[in-house]
This record gives structure tokens, sequence and C-alpha cells, in this order.
């Protein structure tokens, strides 16, 4: 399992689940190619609903749907579920607890070069506030396919974010996630780089260039934003020197936020830095030049983290580019 | 329907104004006006037409009813409890803190609601939802749902009302309590909002006109939607805001304003329940 879409894998999951358990319901708002679930429609038309493109009402068939037994899945782009259907979210879902898994597809700058409209950069931040909704990106193929599992056994509802674009591998065969636990992929002692979703390679890049040049990098993977792993977190804060965030999301309420909140309220200072999405109209390209121009690649990863530690990053910059990262 | 079932549907219908004007008194706040206007759909519904067991509120097989202009939570809460899913003691608890009976509806603190509701528009979905499993599993229950005339100002009702055709939903039945008033003042002065029945024809529903304190044209009308395959059918009801309470009649200022103890009174003797 290696190098596809993460929508892709969980779709294809979706599919192997949906047919040993009819209750399982996928639904989309003129989705079905983008969230890859043609096949799924031609193999079990019982089992897909397509609502046109509404996704207000979606979300709310989706919750009556699952008060009589069901279990949907809701599959359109997350700019538009998060925000637009922000408040069905809200009521039909959090609010009744109706098990709903509602999946935002091509997060966010998946679209990159699509320009604001379908930058999902605020969906982590909407969905976390919210109560009673637990918020998960995964990041690479395995994880995608073991979380949809879970999630599909899990009774209660959930907002989950893929990607649209291929992703490299983060884990091992043989890893299993569980929800609302992080995962410790790298273990270190200078600093620590906290990440989730589809940065969670680069992030780990960077640790590992870190580490052979003498920085104890730890980087810890959060691919459930709420229920946040605090325990995780808190160790990382007090056995690490300073604290880097990295998320494909606006600085502003997401990964980041969350953290920085857990480590104030535990009278944790140490020094951290948000590396994400800056508050603006995100800059228009493809999600790799977007990556690029907000330094959200290992060069970017490595050039904070020792800008956190105060070490001089003149000669290792020079070297990550004959690299060529 | 014989006169004697009529006149059993209109004492109930009676005391369930009369609970609506007594837990809105005690609670000193909500919405009587809507709530009175939607009184004689309700009752006919869980007394004359719906299949429900109070004592097992999710059975699988049970007619669903959305109540999707929450803010009529009172007409809800009085026929849920004349029903038989909780006590009518409770109903003097609206809207008092750790009530069950909240100020819209919760369905996980209150028997027998089927859909959280109190942000407009989102019933109609919830309600195609109920329908499509119903469809799916081939189970023969109905599903009813109750809009509000200012509520189908909007837009998501009209993506819902567009899903129930597509899927062509005729296990689902709309009401609308057209009562023509609105916060703000008649509906045709707040917004353009006429003809809702050439509008949900024009979206492909089946749509009939009713007096919606009339019990027998209720029954007619849901007999027809019943019997009507291959479409939802929408039952625009023509009522009163405030219907049974003289001085609530067609006034605005009533739509969420709860009577004070002297009014309540006032209100209960128009009744006869005094």
């Amino acid at each position: 399992m290696t190098g596809k879409p993460n929508q892709f894998i969980l779709s294809q999951t979706l599919l192997e689940l949906a047919k040993e358990d009819e209750r399982v319901i996928a639904l989309v708002c003129d989705s079905r190619f983008s969230a890859h679930l043609a096949e799924f429609a031609a193999v079990l038309p019982r089992q897909f609903i397509e609502v046109g493109i509404a996704e207000q009402n979606v979300v709310g068939i989706a919750a009556g749907l699952a008060t009589c037994g069901k279990i949907p899945f809701v599959f359109t782009p997350a700019p538009f579920l998060s925000m637009r259907s922000a408040e069905q979210i809200k009521i039909d879902v959090a609010y009744s607890q109706t098990n709903v898994k509602l999946v935002g597809i091509s997060g966010g700058v998946s679209y990159g070069a699509l320009g604001t409209t379908h930058h999902s950069l605020q969906d982590l931040a909407v969905m976390r506030a919210i109560p009673g909704l637990p918020v998960v990106v995964p990041s690479d193929n395995r994880e995608t396919a073991l979380l949809v599992r879970e999630l599909k056994e899990h009774r209660g509802p959930v907002y989950l974010r893929t990607g649209r674009g291929p992703v490299p591998d983060v884990h091992e065969a043989g890893f299993v996630p569980k929800l609302g636990k992080g995962c410790l992929l790298l273990p270190g002692i200078d600093l620590a780089i906290v990440v989730c979703g589809e940065l969670v390679r680069a992030a780990l890049d960077a640790g590992i260039f870190l580490h052979e040049r003498g920085i104890s990098a730890r980087v810890v993977e959060i691919h459930t934003i709420k229920p946040l792993d605090e325990e995780l977190i808190l160790e990382a804060a007090r056995e690490t020197k300073a604290i880097l965030t990295v998320e494909e999301h606006s600085v502003y309420g997401g990964l980041g936020s969350a953290v920085a909140e857990l480590l104030v309220q535990n009278r944790l200072s140490i020094p951290m830095r948000i590396l994400g999405i800056p508050d603006e109209p995100a800059i228009v390209g493809s999600q790799l030049e977007v990556f690029r121009y907000y330094g959200l690649t290992l060069e970017g990863i490595v050039a904070e983290a020792l800008k956190l530690l105060g070490v001089d990053i003149t000669d290792i910059k020079t070297d990550i580019k004959v690299k060529g990262a | 329907m014989t006169d004697q079932e009529r006149a059993a549907l209109t004492d109930r219908a009676r005391r369930i104004r009369g609970h609506i004007i007594k837990m809105l008194a005690a609670a000193g706040s909500g919405h009587p006006g809507g709530s009175l206007s939607a009184v004689e759909i309700l009752t006919f519904l869980y007394f004359r037409r719906m299949r429900y067991d109070p004592k097992n509120p999710q059975w699988p097989d049970r007619d669903r009813f959305v109540l999707s202009k929450g803010h009529a939570a009172p007409v809800l809460y009085a026929t849920l409890a004349e029903a038989g899913f909780f006590p009518v003691e409770t109903l003097t608890t609206l809207r008092r803190f750790g009530s069950i009976l909240q100020g819209h509806p919760d369905m996980k603190k209150t028997p027998g609601v089927e859909m959280s509701t109190g942000s407009l528009g989102q019933g109609l979905s919830a309600a195609n939802g109920m329908a499509l499993a119903g469809k799916l599993d081939k189970k023969d229950y109905r599903v009813y749902v109750l809009l509000g005339d200012g509520e189908i100002e909007e837009g998501q009702i009209w993506e819902a009302a567009m899903t129930a055709v597509h899927y062509k939903l005729d296990n689902l039945t709309a009401f609308l309590d057209y009562n023509h008033l609105q916060i703000d003042g008649r509906i045709e002065e707040v917004k353009s909002n006429t003809d809702p029945v050439g509008r949900f024809r024009s979206f492909g529903w089946h749509v009939l006109e009713v007096d919606g304190h009339d019990f027998a044209a209720l029954e007619r009308a849901v007999d027809e939607a019943q019997a009507t395959k291959g479409k939802p059918t929408m039952i625009v009801a023509h009522t009163v805001k405030g219907k049974g309470v003289s001085f609530m009649e067609n006034q605005v200022g009533w739509h969420g304003t709860a009577p004070k103890p002297e009014e309540a009174q006032k209100a209960l003797a128009e009744l006869g329940l005094a």
C-alpha cells in the first residue's frame, strides 16, 4: 500500500466495508468522481446516494439516515462541507450525535491552483470548535485505510479530511493507528515537531535530517486533532526544549492552536512556533508550490526548527539545497 | 370520520391548546402563535393517523414526525405528553434549567422527538433521510414533516424539495403551516414568498390545499398523500396564527411573546379550561 491519494484509499476501503455491511451508505454532492466513488456507485447502487450540488441538504439527509440505523459517509470537498454546511454539521450531526461520517475530500490546498474558493484552510478550526465532533486528518495510505475501518465501527460522528494527491508512505507495515492517539515517529530531546496530515512525511524527513546533523528532533504525528492526545504532547513539551507545529491549515485554530492551548494551560512555557498558512488568502499554485512558498517543506521545517533552537542556519541551509529536498 | 371521532379530536386539540398556554405562561417566554396554528395538524397525526409506541420511542417501524419549524416546540411537547411519551406535569418545566423541554426540541433529551430542530430550513433534509432509509429497508413507515411558511424562505428547503422528488419519496408527507405571518410582519411584506402551492408543484411535488383546522379535510388530504405514488406530497394547510385564542389570532406580536398570567387566564377561559 503506497503512494496513492488518501481519498482513493478511503473510498476503496469503504467499498470493501459496504459489501460486508449494507448499513454503510455513501452520499455525494456531484462529487463521485473526485471522491473515487464511481466504482462504489456501480457495484452498490442501493448504498449510494447522489444528492446533487447541495452540501447543506446532504448533511441533513445523512443525519436522517443515521437515525434509522444507517452508517452514512458524506463525501464532498472540504471547503464546502466544513463552511457551507457548518450549521447542519453543528445541529444535525454533532449536537444530535447522529452516526454520520463527514469526509472532507480535497482538503487543505489539494485544489491549490483553483483559488481561495477551493482551499480549505479553516476546516479544522471550524470543526474543532463544534462540541461532540472528533476531527481526523490521516497522513498516509495505511493510516487512512485503518482509520476508516475504525471509524465505521466507532459509534458517533466524525469529520475526516483527506487530500487529492498521491502521498508518500509514513508508517511501516504492522502499524495500527488508534483514534485519539498520536504516534511518536522519531524520538528526540532537543525539540519536538508536531505535525498532521499530508505534511507528516516532510516533517519526519526534516527530523531525520536534523538527527544526522546532531540535533535530536522528536517527531510526533497527531492524526486526531480532537480529541487531542494530550499526554503525548505534554510529554514532548516536558522532554524537549521547543515545539514546532506543522499543518496544511491556517495558523489560526488548527493543530498549532490546539497544542498552544494545551501547553499554556499546563504552565508549560517553552519556545513554540506554529508553521502553517498565514492569515491571508493563500497563494495560488499546485499543492507543492503552495507548500514551498510557505516553507511547508523539509527545508522550511528544518529552518524553523533551527531558528527555534537559536542555531545558526547558514551552513546547514546550503547543505539542504545540495540535497535537493 | 364520525361526528363522535371528530368531537374527540376537537376535545384533544382543546386540551393541547390549554397546555400550550399554561406552559408558555409558566415559562414566561416562547412562541404561542405558530404553536396554536399547528394544533389540529399534530392532533390529527398523533391521535388519528400515526403508528408509534410511547413506551418504545425508538421502535424501528414507527411513523416519524419532524417539527422543522422547531420554535413551535410547545405544540410538539403538549402533543407528545398527551400521547404518553412523558407525563403532562413535565410540560410546565418548559425552558427551565435542567428540563427535558428546552426552547427548541432536542432529540437526545425528549422522548418522541425525532430530530433536533430550531435552526430553520433543516428538517426537510432529515425527513428525506428517514424516508430514504424506509425505502432502502422496504419498511412501510411514513415520514411527516411540518414546515413554517416563513421557514421556506431558507434555501436548504428547496435543495431538499428537489431531493424528495428525485428519489420519488412517496412515503414522505410535508405540511406547510400557512398562517401568513413571520416575526417581522406578513410573509408577503417580508419577502415575495407567494404561491407556495405553485412553487412546490413546479418542483414536482403533489400539492394539496386544505383548511388546516378541519380534521376531516386533513384526513382526506393525508389519505390522498398516502395513495399518491412516485412523488412526495405537500399539504398546504391554511391556518390562523394564534388559532383558538381570540386576542392572539392573526396578531404578529404573538409570534414569540408568552402570555402574562391574566392573559393566560383569559385564554384558558375562552378554551373552556379555566
